[in-house]
């Protein structure tokens, strides 16, 4: 049976040009970049050059680049770092829509005695700014918001509140995972202080992360060790990976276009297609401000992870936000933020594309749901035909 | 991924007995859309009185249509009486066994059955003076109660994986605590041997590790074990149960009924600071 993989929020396939770039740093040239000889020396080469291939992708300058584990260790990173070179602040601004790597962290620390605001969304996933600005206080530290959520694709306006936090004196991290190499990003021009990236959502390995740290913050280092990364991240480079990322950002900077022309309209064609096949179903999150790659639909009175098997029956990979599959018991934090109603929240389903996506895949799929979910719905003590649609409180 | 066995995966995909009997004998709805999962069961007898067509309509994850249509499957020309004594355990064995965190499905299954039977009785479905503990999912006393003496139930994990209560907000926590110490005080009144003061003190200290420790961490808290001197057991708080205000009532009501239950019913607490 085929694959068909439109489940890229989670995780993407690495890029054949990326594994090529990576082999010989496993095999033969496996010096440590940090070494005296040659044999060594040349790998130092090869990651200043990735550091420069990552810094173009985002507009940064190279010794702005961190390379990190993933994007969750970049994370608390920046936030850790804000805090420990801010001790006299104790507050904290984020969002109700997190990805966890944020939102967790900003659980521990409250526990740990700092106040956290978390900003509501409103009922597409949007951002108000003026609440937001609102909630910058003098003992606020850090504001830390994802450019791009991860199940809704929705953008939060990250450039705007970054110059809202730099009037304020206050330091501003994104966290921009599912945004770099979707949408392009210029951090040249902007005021972002620290941007998280992970590498296995463009097309890099797992295991290899980025935190942009703007030139001139203060930086307290998160992993104390040797003087790998100007002494900023301790630890043997991840060498393979580090020059797979460069060259998985090289790649992302040419497909920038295509995700935006051909994955958009693959997009928007399998959304326009199923909300039309199959009654009572909507989409999740803002269909303007969000990521050209990223439908979340909800198919209302059955439940996701009925849906997610079913559609596995045909080799078809997606994520779903219901309880069941959200390791809790309750529906995902992103879908009941955004208010969205439990009888479409359990059957919400996220499909993510990437350049690799066809549109032959597309219509496999657009064949395929309509039966998946009229079977579970024939099964439903909730399902009447013909109901309208339930409205958005 | 959860581990599904291939007869749950059969029930999933072929599920037998879906939609409504006609003209039902007795009928029953549980759970919610809300809750994540509901069942519609209803069935009819034949002359003997036995149960001679079942149906079911399940909202829920694929573990919830499984165990529904086994469920139709297992009471099919049963007597009434002896398809009350289908526990959730024989629903889950049936089909080869459940994931932990999916218990509450065959739980649901079995509460569909007992209501629509009570319903051809003519029986209240709800016990009367049952309380909800867990207002997230509408978990009542005696659904925990039943829960833990069914499926010897020890850690409020364990209860939110077969009742869901507590797996919301969690503010239930302390409450389902409660209960799972009374009805372990009670199902255990079994002599114990005479412990020697090293092994009252071994035990102490292993009850605390497996059985308090990981609940207390769960909201943030910790305990550490100080001293033992004959029965007073001496601790010290840690973490957010150092700063919390309800902490007297955690020692007494969690830590010592657990203390009493497992080691010795004559152990008091004291907190101590170091």
């Amino acid at each position: 049976m085929k694959t068909v993989y439109l489940d890229n929020n989670a995780t993407t396939q690495v890029a054949p040009e990326v594994l090529e770039a990576m082999l010989p740093y496993f095999r033969d040239l496996y010096g440590n970049p940090s070494s005296m000889h040659f044999f060594g020396g040349q790998v130092a080469r090869k990651i200043r050059a990735a550091r420069e291939q990552m810094a173009a992708l985002i507009g940064a300058l190279p010794e702005e680049i961190i390379f990190t584990s993933c994007g969750t260790e970049s994370d608390n990173a920046a936030l850790r770092s804000a805090l420990a070179t801010n001790p006299d602040r104790r507050h904290i601004v984020t969002s109700r829509v997190e990805h966890p790597a944020v939102k967790s962290l900003g659980v521990d620390l409250a526990r740990h005695g700092y106040r956290v605001t978390e900003l509501p969304v409103d009922k597409e996933g949007l951002l108000d700014l003026d609440q937001y600005e609102k909630s910058l206080t003098p003992d606020t530290a850090v504001v830390s918001l994802m450019w791009a959520n991860n199940e809704t694709g929705v953008l939060f306006p990250v450039e705007k509140a970054a110059e809202i936090a730099r009037d304020k004196g206050i330091l501003f991290h994104t966290d921009a995972v599912q945004a770099v190499g979707k949408i392009p990003i210029a951090m040249k021009t902007n005021a972002i202080d620290m941007l998280s990236l992970s590498g296995h959502k463009l097309h890099a390995p797992k295991g290899i992360g980025v935190l942009y740290v703007r030139k001139g913050t203060k930086y307290n280092p998160f992993l104390i060790g040797g003087h790998q990364e100007k002494q900023r991240r301790g630890g043997t480079e991840n060498t393979p990976s580090i020059i797979g990322l460069g060259k998985a950002c090289e790649l992302a900077a040419k497909n920038m276009e295509a995700e935006n022309t051909k994955v958009k309209m693959l997009r928007d064609k399998l959304e326009a297609e199923l909300l039309s096949r199959i009654p009572n179903s909507r989409v999740n999150g803002n269909v303007l401000h969000r990521l050209p790659n990223t439908t979340n639909i909800s198919f209302e009175f059955v439940e996701g992870e009925g849906i997610l098997l079913l559609m596995d029956e045909h080799g078809i990979c997606a994520s779903s936000g219901s309880a069941c599959t959200s390791g809790s018991l309750q529906p995902s934090h992103v879908l009941r933020a955004m208010g969205v109603p439990f009888t479409m929240a359990h059957g919400s389903i996220r499909f993510s594309l990437s350049v690799y996506s066809t549109e032959a895949e597309i219509d496999f799929v657009i064949d395929k749901l309509p039966p998946i979910i009229e079977r579970l719905r024939s099964m439903s003590p909730y399902w009447h035909p013909g109901e309208p649609a339930c409205a958005p409180e | 991924m959860w581990e599904y066995t291939d007869k749950v995966k059969d029930h999933f995909l072929n599920p037998r007995n879906v939609g409504e009997v006609d003209n039902p004998d007795g009928m029953a709805e549980v759970g919610s859309i809300a809750c994540g999962d509901a069942l519609k069961f209803s069935f009819s007898l034949d002359e003997n009185k036995r149960i001679k067509d079942a149906k079911f309509k399940t909202f829920g994850c694929a573990s919830a249509i499984a165990t529904s249509s086994a469920l139709t499957e297992m009471v099919k020309g049963m007597t009434l009486d002896e398809a009350l004594k289908v526990s959730n355990r024989d629903i889950a064995a049936f089909l080869g066994g459940l994931p932990e965190e999916k218990m509450h499905c065959s739980v649901m299954g079995k509460e569909a059955l007992e209501a629509a039977v009570a319903n051809y009785r003519g029986a209240p479905a709800k016990e009367p003076g049952a309380q909800i503990i867990c207002e997230c999912f509408g978990v009542t006393d005696r659904d925990i109660e039943r829960a833990i003496r069914e499926n010897n139930l020890t850690t409020v994990e364990e209860v939110t994986n077969y009742t869901k209560a507590g797996g919301g907000c969690g503010n239930c926590h302390e409450a389902i605590g409660q209960i799972i110490a009374r009805v372990r005080s009670e199902t255990q009144p079994a002599a114990r041997p005479k412990l020697s003061n090293i092994q009252k003190m071994k035990m102490i200290e292993e009850t605390i590790e497996r059985e308090i420790r990981p609940s207390l961490k769960h909201d943030g808290g910790d305990i550490e074990l100080i001293d033992v001197i004959g029965n007073r057991v001496l601790v010290a708080t840690r973490g957010a149960c150092a700063a919390c205000k309800a902490s007297d009532i955690t020692l007494k009501h969690f830590v010592e009924l657990k203390l009493r239950d497992l080691v010795s019913p004559d152990l008091v607490i004291e907190e101590v600071t170091p």
